[in-house]
């Protein structure tokens, strides 16, 4: 596993070299499902994939917000690499029914109206919206409803 | 078991936690050994070893140039939030197999400003993990009690009311960092760190040093010495499905079990007593939340009650259950070697009836002390008079 190796050049930005060494995070034929793991022997599932003893299992997209917080100070760098002008976001824990709880940012939602409970869906965001090839978190938002759902 | 290996605490010894410009972690756990030598009545020369603890302020066992090249054995001890704990079980240990009569747990620490800055690699995580801003610690207590919250009817009042009493017990602690009591609108209105979380309701990162000398029953009767005993010193690490600082998933159903609970069961078989006959505990409070979870998960009461207790006022000074007495991590920081041995000191000074404005009336005669951290760590002790 790489280290994060800060220089001048890349104060608060992200060495691809050091995260392209660990798992992708995104199914690799699937661009919009994560990549679980899951235990060979127990059936337990996790995220991300850990390699060893663990089968790789495309995860359900959506679940609901088991827990949360909102991180309003900039993490210190390193081993943070977002923008150095800092907004806070949201952070969640998000159970995806039958497989395992994520942590994963939850974006799209005003932050006070977070609720433990809210249905969200599987998406994706930019560690750094301005990088020309930004690293892509997994992320969730407020579940639309389907045609179906409508219906019924 | 014979009264030769019954370890007991003999001498305590503790540099003031917050920050000291210009005294490194390593000469605050010396001026802390120093200190417990003489509470003890005992010389550097009459110590036969030390197992020590610093996560960030150098190896433990170099403050012998300090103190004397007696050639005595010092292991150091690097285990996160546990050091403490673990050097306290490790010293024990030495004395109860026999090995030795008379030794020392020291733990020190200076910790930069601002929050922890972990990295992956030092977790087994992968690279983004750190790079997405997640090793923050403050995010998983604050999403560990949003879910409690949730789950057992937790108002955000009472965790402004565990800060309150915190900075309440720390005027009376020569040893606390934040001296001054602050009323809770001021705790509830602060700027908001980690949501449901705010600036008061969190503990610093900071510096401080503690140390302990350990002997055998029989080796504290010759000296002369009344003794404190240590009737139990577990550290435990995490079992399946729990919740814990630096998680990138958790099992569907998990976060119930817990390492404190592993370590609070453990602690409490070895003592042969249970929660409802501790006089007062110290449980680690890195934030005002995490009080609350570990009255429950250590034993002291029902997932849900602490609501009640608190508006009650049972675990302040005079309470039923008395907790962080000298207003714990959030009115003394955290210097992370040095945590764990401060519960532990305060217990003494508890036992032994010396805490003055914060002694707990009535004489204690058992106190317990817990702590937490990453990976998922817990150590308790146990002591009684």
């Amino acid at each position: 596993m790489g280290r994060f190796i800060q220089t001048e050049e890349s104060t608060g930005t992200i060495r691809r070299a050091a995260l392209s060494a660990d798992a992708p995070l995104f199914m690799p034929d699937a661009p919009l499902h994560l990549m679980g793991g899951r235990h060979r022997q127990t059936g337990r599932v996790t995220f991300p994939y850990p390699g060893d003893q663990f089968d790789p299992v495309a995860l359900p997209t959506r679940g609901t917000v088991w827990s949360y917080t909102i991180q309003r100070f900039r993490p210190k760098t390193p081993p943070y690499a977002g923008p150095e002008t800092f907004e806070p976001w949201a952070l969640a824990y998000v159970e995806l029914p039958g497989a395992v709880i994520i942590e994963a940012r939850l974006v799209g939602v005003d932050l006070d109206a977070i609720r433990i409970g809210m249905a969200v869906e599987l998406t994706r965001v930019a560690l750094d919206p301005a990088a020309q090839d930004p690293f892509w978190l997994p992320a969730f938002r407020p579940a639309t409803v389907t045609e179906r759902e409508a219906a019924q | 078991m014979s009264a030769a290996t019954n370890v007991c605490i003999i001498g305590i010894g503790i540099h003031p936690f917050g920050r000291t410009d210009g005294v490194s972690g390593l000469d605050q756990g010396a001026h802390a050994v120093r200190a417990a030598l003489a509470d003890a009545g005992v010389a550097w020369g009459d110590v036969q070893f030390a197992y020590g603890g610093s996560d960030a302020a150098g190896n433990p066992d170099t403050m012998v140039d300090r103190l004397g090249l007696t050639g005595m054995q010092f292991i150091n001890v690097r285990n996160g939030c546990a050091t403490g704990g673990s050097a306290l079980f490790s010293a024990q240990m030495a004395i109860r197999s026999g090995e030795f009569e008379l030794g020392l747990a020291v733990g020190f620490d200076k910790h930069p400003r601002g929050a922890f800055n972990a990295l992956p690699a030092e977790y087994n995580l992968p690279e983004w993990y750190g790079a997405a801003g997640y090793m923050v610690t403050t995010q998983f207590f604050a999403a560990k009690i949003m879910r409690y919250m949730h789950l057992h009817g937790i108002s955000r009042r009472t965790l402004g009311l565990v800060a309150q009493k915190a900075f309440a017990n720390g005027v009376h602690a020569p040893h606390a960092w934040r001296r001054e009591e602050v009323a809770l609108d001021t705790i509830l209105n602060a700027p908001m760190v980690s949501d449901p979380f705010t600036k008061y309701m969190f503990c610093s990162p900071g510096e401080g040093g503690v140390a302990l000398v350990l002997a055998s029953e029989k080796k504290a009767r010759e000296l002369g010495i009344r003794p404190i005993h240590l009737a139990a010193a577990t550290m435990r690490t995490r079992p399946p499905a729990s919740f814990e600082v630096f998680a990138p998933s958790i099992e569907i159903g998990g976060g119930v079990n817990t390492a404190t609970r592993l370590a609070a069961a453990a602690a409490f078989e070895k003592a042969g007593i249970g929660p409802d006959e501790i006089d007062l505990a110290q449980l680690q409070d890195t934030e005002a939340g995490a009080e609350i979870m570990h009255m429950a998960e250590n034993g002291f009461c029902a997932d849900g009650d602490q609501e009640q207790w608190i508006a009650e006022g049972r675990t302040a000074i005079g309470g039923a259950l008395p907790v962080n007495t000298d207003g714990g991590c959030l009115a003394c920081g955290e210097p992370i070697g040095a945590s764990g041995l401060r519960q532990v000191y305060e217990n003494v000074v508890q036992l032994r009836g010396l805490g003055a404005g914060r002694q707990v009336p009535g004489a204690p005669r058992t106190a317990y002390s817990h702590v937490y951290g990453a990976p998922g760590v817990s150590a308790v002790t146990i002591l009684h008079t």
